[in-house]
């Protein structure tokens, strides 16, 4: 039962071993000859400006809540998607009404500028 | 101890260290973080009680959603980072005694639940009707270790989601409805963030521009 998941641990385990490997190849392997320029914070190749504590917006939480909104659709994607083939033409047809009931919600929401910046 | 067992404690471990750096943490964004681990370690027990469709949604709602929205809620704010959050636990008696009713509850719940191990057969042990049991469980013969190794373990996702295709199709579909529902309430707020914040802006109110 749990050997099922050894793909997913491994996967996980690759993840964060890759990350912490790349993070840390250049520092192991390249040479290191500082001097003010390169010891200076990188900002694509722009002069930083100010403290990297900058106040989000906060229309980045109400992006944030309806993103929770399509998550949870995707929750239920997840065991349809597993078991739509097994029960054939009506499963995609109760999964489409599903997603256009929240389809017309999108809409909704687009309509009314929620996800505008302005 | 099998490894079972031993994964187990490894994510009690890991729930345990994690959620009482939450609450000791000075520091609010490292407390933000270490709340991941615990929502890691919550699932990580979802899968050994072999409920891996409740694993997923705990991964995908917990840690891709609530997690995302806490740290939001941090960056929102400016210079939160610094403050000493303990600075504001207030009434600790009270406090201590609604904790202490709760853990003694649910101490009280865990002794008496009814725990089905892994070896065990489930079937002949339940406390509701003889018959009954035996109409749900007529294939199933054996603890749930056999069962599992005769039949394989498909998990939970394909059964949940074969019974919303049939059973519970109705559910299903106010579900959609439900989160329609929350779709239109974000809309809203966002729509009143957006009329308050011309406010001061509008020339109708010149007291409040000249100050």
């Amino acid at each position: 039962m749990l050997s099922n998941y050894i793909p997913i641990v491994l996967m996980m385990v690759i993840a964060i071993g890759f990350g912490i490997l790349m993070a840390n190849l250049s520092k192991w392997l390249g040479p290191k000859r500082p001097n003010f320029q390169k010891l200076s914070t990188y900002e694509s190749g722009m002069i930083p400006v100010g403290t990297t504590r900058e106040r989000v917006s906060v229309k980045y939480y109400v992006v944030g809540m309806l993103f929770i909104i399509f998550d949870i659709e995707l929750v239920f994607l997840y065991p349809w998607a597993v078991t739509f083939d097994k029960v054939g033409a009506f499963a995609i047809g109760e999964m489409f009404l599903f997603i256009v009931l929240l389809f017309i919600g999108y809409i909704y929401i687009l309509k009314k500028g929620a996800l505008e910046w302005d | 101890m099998s490894i079972f067992d031993i994964l187990f404690y490894l994510f009690a471990a890991a729930i345990v260290l994690s959620a009482a750096f939450v609450s000791l943490s000075r520091n609010i964004v490292h407390a933000a973080f270490s709340l991941l681990f615990t929502f890691l370690g919550i699932a990580g027990v979802y899968v050994l009680l072999s409920a891996d469709f409740i694993a997923v949604s705990q991964i995908l709602i917990y840690v891709g959603g609530i997690l995302v929205l806490i740290v939001f809620g941090v960056m929102l704010t400016n210079r939160v980072t610094n403050i000493d959050i303990r600075a504001a636990i207030r009434s600790r008696i009270p406090a201590f005694i609604i904790c202490a009713g709760l853990l003694a509850l649910l101490i009280a719940f865990i002794t008496q639940a009814h725990w089905i191990r892994y070896d065990e057969e489930p079937w002949k042990k339940t406390p509701w009707g003889k018959n009954a049991v035996e109409q749900v469980t007529k294939p199933l013969q054996g603890s749930v270790r056999e069962v599992i190794d005769q039949q394989g373990s498909q998990g939970t996702a394909a059964e949940i989601g074969k019974l919303l295709m049939s059973d519970y199709m109705l559910p299903f579909e106010l579900l959609s409805i439900v989160l329609l529902v929350a779709l239109i309430g974000a809309a809203m707020i966002a729509r009143q963030e957006a009329v308050q914040k011309k406010r001061p802006l509008s020339p109708s109110l010149p007291t409040e521009v000249s100050q």
